[in-house]
């Protein structure tokens, strides 16, 4: 039986604020559950706003966090055996890459040092000889070369060869998964494209899935095959990223999808802006009811339940793709 | 009206002066919203900082000045460099990079307020009268009053960055300079704070200056625009025709670059890597990326010059007229 190479089960993480008498209970991941497929790479992004709960999950991925309901399963293993948990054999499949390469990298610290330990401690290369040519390779395959990067320090790189650096990095261990928390926020604009390519070129090269977390919908649109999209902690829409993006389900994806300064279209029309945000943390209804335009009696009364509808999972009693898409026959057979 | 007349700037530092505007010659008319784009480290944020006459060492301006003139209550006032700073939040305001960190911590922001309005400005009010038009002034930007008895930790990142934008409006100055006012917040806090910028702009039919690196806000929001690279302005122009027919070569990487929901073809990022400012290379700066480099570029500046009405571009390709036809057709 072949496993999934990602299978997140109701996750739920929650976080106390204040004491514990008077403090409040903060829901930061509420339910949330997907997998990832073992036998094609693929690029998951999740995206939503500032405090809905996307690094916290990367983070629960990284086994930084432990989730508090639950359970992750990584190829068979679940997180929370921790009977059979092998550091190594998680650090050797598992690989962050972060938002800032600056932080990422201690500035008193030569940035191959970082690759060497990588290399030689989780002991995928026996000797340095054998590390350095390792490392040669990686790191020409993401533009490059150890002759570049040796016996230099993070400040003596931009931030966009800085991020190739980290990037190399991780793939080392020639991971199955590699979580990326915003890695393009920090870098420039004429340098983002070239990041983001190289998450295509190498997800076939290395066989390497990513999960590529970020606010910025239009490279989410243009590497990701997957996209999940987080609201105030639940998940609430997950599908093919192109599908979702052209045609959103949810009345928040799209918000979140008219929202993109695109070229080519102006903004036409004002838009409600989040406030109270502590108090949607705890909403029993539909969370995202008070800023909701389609908004109705039932959906001030109870959840909704996860549904699937044209291809997707949509978290909402009202999804705007069911009537549309049937007509437009998007719905595929079966 | 800002004018900027030949201004250059350096910053003196220990390995030696490193040039960041060179030679700009450029102005931002009254009742328009102007861009400035351009990647990190091309010198976006000490024009800005000229422009609001925040010079302090070890940036010095080596030439050429910034004339700021207008018109404010049927007077008309004109001040230049070295002269702005009596003019700030009367005639300009500045909204500066990473505005949430600006708002002192410890204080209410109703003290920030009243602290930042000058006295002259109040007109022998009582401040309970002055914190009555802050109040009214809130709920015009549809901003709650309870904002003043908060401290600023308490609020979040946009809700931060639309009082600061709140607070440097109020005056209504004639010019309000904006550095990159949606770093770090998402895509619809960023389209709000945008949008809020951009009604305001059209009430007090006054200049805005929006620093950005995202072109697609430069898109969504400006009327003209400036591409700078390398301490100065590789194109100018209407924003809406630089998007249609970009001419210089960066300008057009940077617009090809841009990736869009609905087009999901393949897309190329900028090789290479901004020069160091510390050692420019010789002609244009630009060279070393372009795709397109003839013989004069690795030794001759090129001029900074007018090749279309309202249309500035520096680089030797661009010919005067050149393509002229296909603009017409265009617009």
């Amino acid at each position: 039986m072949t496993h999934k190479l990602l299978e997140v089960k109701n996750v739920t993480k929650v976080f106390r604020i204040g004491g514990l008498i008077r403090g409040k209970r903060l829901v930061a991941v509420d339910d949330v559950s997907f997998d990832i497929d073992q036998e094609k790479p693929v690029i998951l992004s999740i995206v939503g706003e500032s405090g809905c709960g996307k690094s916290t999950l990367c983070r629960m991925f990284l086994r930084i966090y432990q989730p508090d309901m639950g359970d992750i399963v990584l190829s068979g293993n679940s997180y929370s055996d921790k009977k059979n948990y092998d550091p190594t054999r998680f650090r050797l499949d598992v690989q962050p890459i972060f938002q800032n390469p600056y932080e990422a990298f201690s500035a008193r610290k030569k940035v191959d040092t970082y690759l060497y330990n990588t290399a030689l401690r989780l002991g995928i290369a026996k000797t340095r000889k054998e590390a350095s040519e390792l490392i040669d390779a990686t790191l020409k395959s993401v533009g490059m070369s150890l002759a570049v990067v040796k016996d230099k320090y993070p400040t003596q790189f931009s931030g966009g060869e800085l991020q190739r650096v980290s990037i190399a990095r991780a793939l080392i261990t020639r991971p199955k998964l590699i979580v990326a928390d915003e890695p393009v926020s920090a870098v420039d604009a004429s340098m983002k494209m070239n990041i983001v390519n190289l998450f295509k070129e190498l997800k076939d090269e290395y066989n390497v899935s990513f999960i590529y977390v970020t606010h910025d919908l239009s490279t989410a649109y243009y590497v990701s095959d997957y996209m999940a999209t987080l609201y105030r902690g639940s998940l609430i829409e997950y599908g093919s990223a192109k599908e979702i993006m052209d045609s959103p389900g949810h009345p928040y994806t799209e918000l979140l999808v008219n929202a993109i300064p695109r070229v080519g279209q102006k903004w036409d029309q004002e838009l409600v802006m989040p406030d109270m945000e502590e108090k949607e943390y705890a909403i029993t209804y539909c969370k995202f009811a008070p800023r909701c335009p389609y908004a109705t009696e039932e959906c001030r009364q109870t959840r909704p339940e996860m549904r699937e509808i044209a291809g997707r999972r949509v978290l909402c009693y009202h999804p705007l793709v069911e009537s549309g898409s049937v007509d437009l026959g998007r719905l595929s057979e079966g | 009206m800002l004018k900027v007349e030949n201004l250059s700037t350096s910053y003196k530092t220990i390995d030696g002066d490193v040039h960041v505007l060179n030679d700009l010659s450029f102005e931002i008319h009254e009742n328009e919203i102007f861009g400035i784009a351009g990647e990190s480290g091309c010198g976006k944020t000490t024009l800005l900082k000229v422009l609001y006459d925040i010079i302090d060492f070890p940036l010095q301006i080596d030439a050429g000045r910034v004339v700021l003139s207008g018109k404010k209550d049927g007077k008309s006032f004109s001040y230049e460099s070295g002269q702005i700073r009596e003019a700030w939040w009367e005639n300009v305001s500045y909204v500066p990079q990473a505005a949430q960190s600006v708002l002192n911590p410890i204080t209410r922001l109703k003290s920030q307020f009243l602290d930042s309005i000058p006295e002259a400005a109040r007109k022998n009010e009582t401040q309970e009268e002055t914190l009555e038009r802050v109040v009214t002034y809130l709920e015009e930007l549809s901003l709650s009053p309870d904002l003043l008895d908060a401290f600023p930790f308490q609020l979040s990142g946009g809700m931060r960055q639309r009082v600061i934008i709140a607070l440097a409006t109020f005056m209504s100055p004639n010019v309000v300079l904006a550095d990159e006012p949606t770093t770090a917040l998402d895509v619809v806090v960023q389209r709000g704070i945008l949008m809020m910028l951009m009604r305001l702009q059209k009430e007090l039919q006054n200049t805005l200056v929006v620093v950005s690196h995202d072109m697609g806000v430069h898109y969504q929001v400006t009327k003209r625009m400036g591409i700078m690279y390398s301490g100065s302005f590789a194109e100018l122009g209407n924003t809406d025709d630089i998007f249609a027919d970009p001419i210089h070569p960066y300008t057009k990487m940077l617009i090809g670059a841009l990736p869009r929901v609905g087009d999901a073809s393949q897309k190329v990022g900028i090789p290479g890597r901004p020069p160091a400012l510390t050692d420019p290379p010789a002609g244009c700066r630009f060279a070393p990326r372009c795709p397109h480099p003839s013989g004069r570029c690795s030794h001759d500046v090129p001029e900074f010059r007018e090749v279309r009405p309202g249309r500035f571009v520096a680089c030797h390709s661009a010919e005067k007229g050149k393509s002229n036809d296909t603009q017409a057709v265009g617009s």
